[in-house]
């Protein structure tokens, strides 16, 4: 495949019905009312020059290369500034638009550097190719008069450079940081012939807001702004289409390539999810998958002790095989089970489970959702039926307010992020439900109306107290509760309690009850209210109560099943929605339906050949328990590496010490691998083929862009397992594995990779019902029928602060960090988190004699690290917060074995813990138990 | 804060119990009976049932009579 080009329609498109008819160079075009004449003409599929214009930014009207000649109008108006008129006749070439755009293009040009041959942007430079369409032959004026060739370049940041030489002063790059990212750090600074981009006060980029998303750079029409790689390598000749493997915004990148070489990821136009923006993970940080630690041979050792043995595939398959079986024939068949990967693809996953199921014969499968988004499973499947987000991601576009409890989507899902931010500057509303002052509370051009930083561990309180004023204040959407839900009210009764009141509950969360009331007002009062959370709500002793408090809210005013509402999770990692989709919960076959359903197991059973248990099996934390307590053997480790991102250190290092055979496949040796007896070298995204499931159900392609570098298909690995163990399990590719899926699962009959590569991508249920996908869930009716009501009642969590542990950590990640780091701790993005620190609040800090940058010593009841500490006040005091993001670190020593009550979410948000000055100076440490050798 | 070295099982079902606590006995022990029979692992519903029967003072009296209304797992 060549290079993909998106046509650039120069301005925005604008909504509604194309009414209004318009003539442009003798063609006619219908379009709706409000679209520039360069749009309208773009569609007709004429190119009016521009400079200053591309269709991801509002019209703008400096580079005055757009100008075009209208009947009846004065002057030669710019074409992106001018709306279309009915009956308007539009002329974009005459011989006196040619002299003003040659005479415009000769001014550009003759302050830019002539060195196009050498340029790194030579063949992509929108000034290069004007230069050419508007027959550019000559420039008049020399080029020795006042110039700023000799500016100088900023090359801070590691990923693009600034050239401010070959700067045309058109503000693309200034207006895509505000309009797109909505971050405003750059800025045109001086007057005049002296105005020149500059980044925040006018140091480099590095020092500025900048947050890397890439957005200036893919708005530059020149080589300014330039990637660092392409200046590096070159121009890339051909791209792949394919999706981010980050977080659960599920981005569609342009891999650029020359020959197999990624050269960049360009974001997508066309990508449901993303359409064009990109954050600094997706966008630039995918050096990882070529990074030297890549492990490409499968290897084994008898000991955990003992080195590593490179083997050939064959031998490593039936290692573990042989292993497996010998195992299960001395302990049982529930004595192995295997853990999936959000970060692997549906089919890759699907493969997994069905191993477990049909191979090893036991329903011993969990998921890393275990421990992020399991209580959404359950809490939504309670409430409204199914186990997803409400909405897709341009609903937040119509949202009047915006409830935001336990995310950071700045942080950890940018692009969303930015969709937000563009609604609330357009004037929606912001609740913050966090303990965090996040930078969504206060950020340019944003300020949450109520920031109600609640107490770690008081969600179900705060909700519950949000819900109470709704009843007792009438506002009610009793038209809704009566048509669509049940137990409502039982539930009434329940939330009106006093108890539940805000001013009963202001000394729990610590949010003042005025406060509270007037957040739920605006909720409740709103025309289209919509709540979007994280792992804030889910990773609690309660987190379930608290997404099925939520989804009550939400049922109780009526937001539900329309645009600009519901209840969104926010997934962590890029492929947590459609490993849970794929069956890889214990309980659950795929499509959320129970392992006891008769008819559901039928068929599977047809299927696949084999009977299958009709018991749940074990989660992750009770496959740890069964291994210390000996009824737990083996463990297949797919893409996760549980002993640095699971709670409790010690309880997971010992439960891996304890097993016999650990199997583990990843990209690189990890905190997990060095309990493991095999290493599966794994594919990343660059390599896999396959489809992700991002947070809106939306399922996208991942398209190979090279082959394995290991020699195989994850999936492929998996299915020669389950060969050698003796079941038949095989496949000739990926999308035969979705035409398995699709044929056993309802929700997704509709879909195949020929359907996606056709449409691009869908959102779930995809069937004959829909078979475009479903864009926003329980429009005429909730997906079981009645929205049902559910009592929560709020349990304190049993972790509470102590004079031993008188502070309360919580946990949570940074833009230019990803879960465990193994990725992102290979590129880049280091420069911006070298290490973990602990941030805390001045208080904290002073009366502990701690200052910023010291290295302090963090202890908990379970265990004890040292990091740096970054005093900061958006700390509340008596809570300290730290990432996960490097192992050196290991902020998951000192987390407890708490967890959520109904599905065992570790309680990675509420910690006691104490603080002290370490007395000298040294890197971040951490005590972790160091591999013994079980015999 | 749980210094004692309760069992994972045990803690876990007097949590769910906790949750349930508002309901009449009856009603709560139906509901977190049907709770840990579609969520729990065979192993360890037997160990919570041979607790219950063992008279195991750590579980909370309304687990006990849950762990009643169990069946014996499906053998696998």
């Amino acid at each position: 495949m060549s290079l993909i080009k998106e046509q650039d329609y120069g301005t925005p498109a604008r909504p509604g019905e194309a009414a209004v008819a318009v003539e442009i160079d003798g063609k006619e075009v219908l379009v709706p009312e409000g679209t520039s004449v360069m749009r309208a003409a773009s569609e007709a599929g004429i190119d009016i020059p521009k400079l200053c214009a591309t269709d991801s930014l509002e019209p703008f009207g400096s580079c005055r290369l757009c100008l075009v000649d209208i009947d009846g109008r004065k002057g030669t108006p710019a074409s992106c500034t001018t709306p279309v008129a009915a009956g308007m006749k539009v002329r974009t070439q005459t011989p006196k638009l040619a002299e003003l755009r040659r005479g415009v293009m000769e001014l550009y040009i003759s302050d830019h550097p002539l060195d196009c041959l050498t340029c790194p942007a030579n063949g992509d430079c929108e000034l290069q190719d004007m230069a050419g369409v508007v027959g550019l032959r000559e420039v008049r004026y020399g080029f020795d008069g006042e110039n700023h060739l000799d500016e100088p370049t900023d090359s801070s940041n590691p990923y693009f450079d600034f050239d401010a030489s070959k700067c045309i002063s058109c503000s693309r790059c200034v207006r895509a940081c505000d309009e797109v990212q909505g971050t405003f750090a750059l800025t045109i600074e001086g007057r005049g012939f002296a105005s020149k981009v500059a980044a925040g006060a006018g140091g480099s980029f590095m020092e500025s807001d900048c947050v890397s998303c890439g957005a200036c750079v893919q708005a530059c029409p020149t080589s300014t702004l330039q990637e660092k790689s392409v200046v590096e390598l070159g121009m890339p000749t051909r791209s792949v289409i394919t999706t981010c493997a980050y977080c659960g915004v599920g981005c569609s990148f342009k891999a650029e390539l020359r020959g197999d070489e990624v050269v960049r990821m360009v974001p997508h136009k066309d990508g449901g999810a993303n359409e064009g923006h990109s954050c600094v993970k997706g966008r630039f940080a995918f050096g990882y998958a070529s990074h030297p630690d890549r492990r490409l041979k499968p290897m084994v050792r008898e000991r955990i002790t003992d080195p590593w043995q490179e083997v050939e595939w064959e031998e490593a398959i039936g290692h573990v095989a042989r292993r497996m079986l010998d195992i299960q024939a001395r302990h049982g068949a529930s004595a192995i089970g295997g853990i999936t990967s959000s970060r692997c693809t549906n089919e890759e996953v699907y493969a997994v489970q069905k191993m477990v199921r049909a191979a090893f014969g036991n329903n011993n499968v969990d998921t890393c959702a275990r421990v992020c988004h399991s209580p959404t499973g359950y809490g939504l499947k309670q409430t409204y039926g199914t186990s997803a987000g409400t909405q897709d991601f341009k609903s937040v576009a119509k949202a009047d307010v915006i409830l935001v409890i336990g995310a950071n989507p700045t942080d950890g899902h940018p692009v969303f992020a930015s969709r937000m931010k563009r609604r609330l500057r357009q004037g929606a509303r912001l609740i913050v439900a966090d303990p965090r002052r996040i930078d969504l509370v206060r950020s340019p051009h944003i300020e949450a109306a109520h920031h109600l930083q609640l107490a770690p561990g008081t969600n179900v309180a705060l909700v519950n107290a949000l819900a109470h004023v709704v009843v007792t204040e009438g506002l009610v959407d009793r038209e809704f509760v009566a048509e669509r839900c049940e137990d409502f009210e039982a539930w009434e009764r329940f939330i009106a309690r006093p108890e539940h009141s805000p001013e009963a509950v202001a000394d729990i969360t610590g949010v003042p009850a005025d406060e509270l009331r007037s957040a739920a007002r605006l909720y409740a009062a709103a025309p289209n209210a919509a709540i979007y959370y994280g792992l804030g709500v889910t990773e609690h002793s309660q987190g379930s109560t608290m997404v099925m408090g939520m989804a009550n809210l939400a049922m109780a005013t009526g937001n539900i099943g329309r645009d600009g509402v519901g209840v969104n999770p926010l997934r962590g990692q890029n492929n947590v929605q459609g490993s849970c989709d794929m069956g890889s919960f214990p309980h659950e076959l795929p499509g959320y339906r129970h392992v006891s359903d008769d008819a559901v197991r039928t068929v599977f059973e047809t299927l696949w050949g084999r009977t299958l248990q009709s018991e749940p099996g074990l989660r992750i934390p009770n496959m740890f328990d069964s291994a210390i307590d000996g009824s737990f053997r083996a463990l297949f480790v797919h893409g996760e590496d549980i002993a640095q991102s699971d709670p409790n250190t010690q309880h997971v290092t010992a439960a891996l010490t304890a097993l016999e055979l650990v199997v583990v496949q990843d990209l690189f040796l990890n905190e997990t691998s060095k309990f493991a007896h095999v290493f599966l070298p794994g594919t990343s995204f660059l390599e896999k083929d396959g489809t992700f499931t991002n947070a809106e159900r939306r399922i996208n392609r991942v398209r190979p862009v090279m082959a394995p570098k290991t020699g195989k298909h994850e999936w492929q690995i998996v299915c020669e397992i389950a060969q050698a163990m003796g079941y038949p399990m095989k496949y000739d590719n990926a999308a035969q594995i979705m035409d398995e899926i699709a044929m056993t699962t309802p929700t997704f009959a509709g879909v195949s990779f020929d359907k996606l590569d056709r449409v691009g991508s869908v959102q779930w249920p995809c069937n004959d019902a829909a078979p475009e996908g479903t864009p926003i869930m329980h429009v005429d009716g909730f997906v079981r029928g009645r929205g049902r009501f559910v009592d929560t009642v709020y349990v304190p969590t049993e972790e509470r602060s102590t004079r031993k542990y008188p502070l309360i950590l919580t946990t949570g990640r940074i833009l230019s960090q990803y879960n465990v780091g193994a990725q992102t701790r290979r590129t880049g993005n280091v420069v911006w988190h070298p290490e973990d620190v602990l941030e805390l609040h001045p208080h904290d800090a002073e009366v502990r004699g701690i200052r910023d940058g010291d290295m302090v010593a963090l202890a908990s009841r379970v265990g004890e690290t040292s990091l740096r500490a970054r005093i900061d006040d958006r700390m509340p005091v008596g809570v300290v917060y730290t990432t996960f993001h490097h192992p050196t670190t290991g902020a998951n020593v000192v987390t407890t074995e708490l967890s959520d009550w109904a599905t065992n979410c570790p309680e990675y948000k509420v910690t006691a813990v104490q603080v002290a000055l370490k007395q000298t100076a040294s890197a971040p440490s951490v005590s972790v138990p160091v591999p013994v050798v079980v015999e | 804060m749980t210094d004692s070295p309760m069992s994972a099982h045990v803690r876990l079902a007097n949590e769910i119990a906790l949750h349930f606590r508002h309901r009449d006995p009856a009603t709560a022990a139906e509901e977190i009976a049907a709770h840990i029979r579609a969520f729990w692992e065979p192993r360890m519903r037997a160990r919570l049932i041979a607790d219950a029967e063992a008279g195991n003072g750590d579980l909370d009296p309304l687990i006990v009579s849950v762990a009643a209304l169990l069946p014996p797992p499906v053998a696998g």
